[in-house]
């Protein structure tokens, strides 16, 4: 398979998948703020899903549109990383797990905004003004639970605990990496290891939790070995219109 | 066909509302980037506000019908995505007519006053609002929430 295919579908996939559960709050948040502030973030991911998805299409050159890619592919074809689609749990692990994600993508954007591929660097150069706005937010609330109430306190330091694990496969690389790295279109992601470090180290600090010791980290999303079970629920979901009534348009 | 000029196509477009903002235009907006005849053919440059808008179909289709009231047809539109659209693009009429519409016009992070009473004692309800490119806030003067055009 072609590696930029590759590393575009890992790219609109994380936005795709992430996004998707995200839009699962919609009408079922705590207050009407964070509905609507939840559900623009998941639009802002969406529309960087077409764009990622929509070049990866191009860049196969089979005729698949961003749409096609989004709804007419089954799990084992997905390229997302594990974190992104894990259960939404409480508020507070939603926004521990989006902070993790954006966090990653900022970096990540900031430096693919150099890219040798023209194309790749005008997404990223667009993505990430959006990307900056939501960590600026998703790190605001997680130091506003985690330096909250003994309540909020706990259940950021268990969401944490929880999500920790799922960190490390952003920083893993293979060889579609290795190809991206050769051609100057994206970084090696174990590169961005130590920006994100600091950003998340303090942005904890902050909140008054505890990283976990651990240097496990699942994986299997991102090379699509082997995802969790929880991806297949989600497409069942997000595909159910397109896979019970093929081709239809409204 | 008499070709009109770039500069009174520029006039027909600033007389197309943004779908969600009607009281700006799209030219206020900052998104039209560039008019440019190509033969017969009329290249307009769009550039998204935001890349999830899900306006930005209506305003594709706002443009050729804008355009087509005034007999041109033969047009092509062009997404350009860098640079990156920026709230600094919006005209000061644009920023005006967002005042006077209870809607706070971008300024250097926060807004500058209450569009409603001019207070400045405000407070931040929401990062985001109604729309994609707005955030929520609330001025303690008047007690009002207001629309606060986020400034990106």
């Amino acid at each position: 398979m072609d590696p930029l295919f590759q590393f575009l579908l890992r790219l609109g996939d994380n936005t795709l998948v992430l996004g998707h559960r995200v839009s699962e709050w919609c009408g079922h948040s705590p207050v009407l703020e964070e509905d609507i502030a939840l559900a623009n973030t998941a639009l802002d991911m969406i529309g960087q899903t077409q764009l990622w998805l929509g070049l990866a299409g191009e860049v196969e050159g089979k005729g698949r549109s961003a749409d096609d890619l989004a709804f007419l592919r089954d799990a084992w074809d997905f390229r997302n990383v594990l974190l992104v689609e894990l259960p939404n749990g409480d508020f507070g692990q939603t926004m521990m797990r989006q902070f993790l994600f954006d966090a990653w993508n900022v970096t990540m954007l900031g430096k693919l905004m150099k890219s040798s591929d023209q194309r790749v660097a005008d997404i990223a150069e667009k993505a990430s003004k959006e990307a900056a706005y939501h960590v600026e937010r998703s790190g605001d609330t997680v130091v506003g639970l985690g330096d909250g109430t003994p309540e909020s306190h706990a259940r950021m330091q268990a969401a944490l605990d929880y999500l920790w694990p799922y960190v490390g496969e952003m920083f893993a690389s293979d060889e579609v990496d290795a190809a991206m790295v050769k051609a100057g279109i994206a970084p090696d992601p174990s590169s961005l290891r130590d920006e994100y470090d600091a950003l998340v180290t303090r942005v904890l600090t902050e909140a008054t939790l505890t990283k976990p010791d651990s240097k496990y980290a699942h994986k299997g999303g991102r090379t699509g070995y082997m995802h969790t079970e929880h991806l297949g629920h989600l497409l069942t979901s997000m595909q159910w219109l397109q896979r019970a009534y093929p081709g239809a348009k409204w | 066909m008499v070709k009109p000029e770039i500069a009174q196509i520029w006039d027909w477009l600033d007389a197309v509302p943004d779908p969600e903002i009607p009281v700006i235009s799209l030219v206020d907006l900052g998104i039209i980037r560039d008019v440019t005849w190509e033969g017969d053919m009329l290249n307009v440059t769009v550039t998204p506000t935001y890349s999830g808008c899900p306006a930005t179909t209506q305003i594709n289709e706002d443009i050729l019908a804008g355009l087509a009231a005034n007999g041109l047809t033969n047009v092509t539109l062009k997404r350009q995505l860098s640079p990156a659209w920026t709230t600094d693009w919006l005209t000061e009429k644009g920023a005006a007519s967002l005042e006077k519409f209870g809607i706070a016009p971008p300024a250097k992070g926060v807004p500058a006053r209450c569009p409603n009473c001019h207070g400045t004692d405000l407070e931040k309800s929401s990062q985001f609002g109604s729309t994609p490119c707005k955030a929520l806030w609330k001025c303690r003067s008047c007690l009002e929430p207001f629309d606060y055009f986020k400034c990106i």
